[in-house]
């Protein structure tokens, strides 16, 4: 037995190699593969071309998100692209007999909120899924990253990938955050910080007093962004507040069951001496509210701050790139974004959609009304999410406020649904990525935590939440 | 997947940093449930405007540049989505190689199990191709997966890393898919010890 001491990742990562041939990448077993209805459907055409069956059925969990309306479940579907891409999904569950969480299922929802909130990630575990923001699992201490439609049908097929193994990135954040200031600030603080490319080649572990404090969602909303930074992965060892996130889901492990696996759980956390490849840290204390102005989750300042100057920038790339981002953006160096005009606010998306966000949100637009020229949008993670707001009244406080409460759904994090900006209006949005026409074409997004999104709900511009906090 | 082993073709530069997967291929063709027209709507928001009108400034508008096979792109090209349709819009168009100074994770490894080839290269001999790529039109260069190195057209040969089983995947149009099938054995003995 090897003593030496290891980290998170590496006792996950030993823990699924299936077998590690001389310069070949390792064949990792996968735990649970995630599937929804964009990125499977060549994967399952490809196990057809070659008569071949689901290995693990019982390890494979499907679900629809990205395409579907958010509107009325009992309406049809108007999009004949998106309604044939569903009905493909429904037919390649049923015909390779695996679960599906359908639109009329009360449990439908975002793959990323639904894995957890349904006690299927639980630590310790490899997950994949055919999507980028995979990476939201490792809130639970896994190893979870987003694959290809290719690496799809791998997993699908043989229940294994090819994989070379990550370097390693300790991120700390150690502190206490100022009342205002949320779990996406922290990670836009980040991203800022170390850029897109950043954590490219590694699986990136958050630890520090910062993190500790975060609710299992916060922790969530962190690991989800860290392929905002190019890492592959992020992921927070278990604790107490894991185990207690976990206990009694649906499918969670049961009584004695239950005891043997946290007892496996708490040797998951890295052990004293570890070695990391690279280390970076971030004072929690200093963070604010943070903003985005441009066209990668990396051009974040805190929203007291000023849009840069590209004439500032020493890196003739950076320069262009910053110059064609604020081109499209609309925006001057120098100034400040608070109180620039907003047409749209977007609450959701697998980053800041479940029921602590929309608590969040509520709180500032409790009793309030949104601004008259502003569209809110506010859209559940999951099915779920949405019930359990409603027990508490939170969507009578949205809709009283004047925000639309919608189906579950990626909806206007990815605009594939018809929730989209139009050509030239700008959107707070707690998604996850401002890229050109992410939110529609021509659309100009300014990613931010659910309180900024709320408080420049009620003002129809951008607000420092802290100005509407008491 | 078709081998590739050695290929000479024209280049064309698309210098801008950080270029996401949105980019690529907007999100609003994800639709589609084959991998059939990917390459039609390659780059389409920077290729079409708003009638669908090709813009004349975007680099592959421009007639030197039709018939590219080979694209110089700036630093940490892919980034963002992980959607394959990406490298399936790349090669659709009729690109085979994607030249750089660093590529997003994902990004890299769904070209490599298409047949795209990932090459990175340091940043001095990434500012050279892309000023030789602006300054000359018909800028062809040739690529050599064996010996991997880059032909320039000054006689010069760059280097280039790609890990061995990569390699061997793509000299020998090797299928993953295939080579996990092959080692199921393995698989069910890991399933057994770990009664997965």
């Amino acid at each position: 037995m090897n003593n030496r001491p290891r980290t998170l990742f590496q006792k996950i990562w030993d823990a699924h190699v299936v077998s590690q041939a001389q310069d070949a990448p390792a064949i990792l077993y996968i735990d649970l593969q995630l599937v929804h209805e964009v990125t499977s459907p060549q994967a399952f055409t490809e196990l057809r071309n070659r008569s071949l069956q689901v290995r693990r059925p019982d390890r494979t969990v499907a679900t629809v998100d990205h395409s579907i309306p958010t509107y009325d479940r009992t309406l049809p579907i108007q999009d004949a692209l998106a309604a044939k891409q569903l009905d493909m999904m429904y037919a390649n569950a049923r015909d390779f007999g695996i679960r599906i969480y359908d639109r009329m299922s009360d449990k439908q929802g975002i793959v990323h909120v639904i894995g957890p909130e349904l006690g299927l990630t639980q630590p310790g575990m490899t997950i994949v899924c055919g999507d980028s923001h995979t990476s939201t699992h490792g809130a639970f201490g896994t190893l979870a990253f987003g694959i290809g439609t290719s690496e799809v049908a791998m997993v699908l097929a043989t229940q294994t990938l090819l994989q070379r193994k990550p370097k390693t990135m300790n991120v700390r954040v150690d502190g206490i955050l100022a009342n205002g200031v949320t779990a996406k600030d922290i990670i836009l603080a980040l991203i800022a910080k170390i850029g897109v490319d950043g954590g490219t080649g590694h699986a990136v572990e958050y630890s520090g007093s910062a993190i500790r404090a975060q609710t299992m969602e916060g922790r969530m909303t962190i690991c989800n962004m860290s392929i905002e930074g190019g890492a592959r992965a992020g992921m927070i060892a278990p604790d107490e507040t894991t185990f207690n996130y976990v206990a009694g889901r649906e499918f969670a492990p049961k009584g004695a069951d239950w005891d043997a696996a946290v007892a496996r759980w708490r040797q998951l956390p890295t052990d004293d001496g570890a070695e990391y490849d690279a280390v970076v840290e971030l004072d929690a204390n200093a963070l604010e509210p943070m903003i985005t102005y441009g066209n990668n989750p990396g051009m974040g300042i805190p929203i007291t701050g000023r849009v840069p100057d590209p004439d500032a920038m020493g890196d003739h790339h950076q320069k262009a790139a910053l110059r064609k981002a604020l081109q499209y953006m609309d925006l001057q160096p120098g100034k400040s974004l608070i109180g620039h005009p907003v047409n749209v606010v977007f609450i959701g998306s697998c980053t800041n959609s479940r029921i602590g966000d929309l608590r969040l949100a509520a709180n500032i637009m409790k009793g309030k009304r949104v601004a008259d020229n502003v569209r809110v949008m506010v859209v559940p993670g999951s099915q779920q999410v949405k019930r359990q707001a409603e027990q508490e009244g939170l969507d009578v406080i949205f809709r009283q406020a004047g925000a639309e409460w919608r189906e579950a759904g990626c909806s206007m994090c990815i605009a594939m649904n018809g929730d989209e900006l139009k050509s030239g209006e700008y959107s707070i949005s707690t998604s996850n990525r401002n890229f050109e026409g992410r939110q529609g074409k021509g659309g100009r997004t300014m990613l931010a935590s659910p309180l900024t999104a709320a408080a420049s709900a009620l003002s129809g511009v951008v607000t420092d939440p802290r100005s509407v906090l008491s | 997947m078709e081998p590739i082993k050695k290929f000479t073709g024209k280049t064309v530069g698309l210098p801008s940093t950080d270029v996401d997967t949105d980019q690529i291929i907007p999100a609003r063709y994800l639709k589609a449930t084959d991998k059939k027209g990917m390459g039609e709507v390659l780059f389409y928001d920077w290729r079409y405007d708003e009638n669908g009108d090709p813009k004349p400034e975007f680099i592959l508008n421009q007639p030197h540049s039709q018939n590219a096979t080979i694209l110089v792109a700036g630093n940490n090209f892919g980034c963002g989505s992980s959607r394959e349709h990406a490298p399936w819009a790349l090669q659709g168009y009729g690109f085979q190689a994607i030249i750089s100074t660093q590529f997003a994770d994902i990004f890299r490894n769904n070209s490599l199990k298409n047949g795209l080839l990932p090459i990175v290269v340091d940043k001095e001999t990434h500012e050279q191709l892309l000023d030789l790529a602006a300054e000359d039109p018909e800028l062809e260069l040739s690529v050599d997966l064996e010996t991997q190195t880059l032909g320039l057209p000054d006689g010069r040969r760059v280097e280039f890393p790609i890990d061995p089983f990569s390699k061997e995947c793509l000299l020998n149009g090797v299928d993953e898919l295939g080579y996990l099938l092959r080692r199921e054995n393995e698989i069910e003995q890991y399933e057994t010890a770990n009664a997965k």
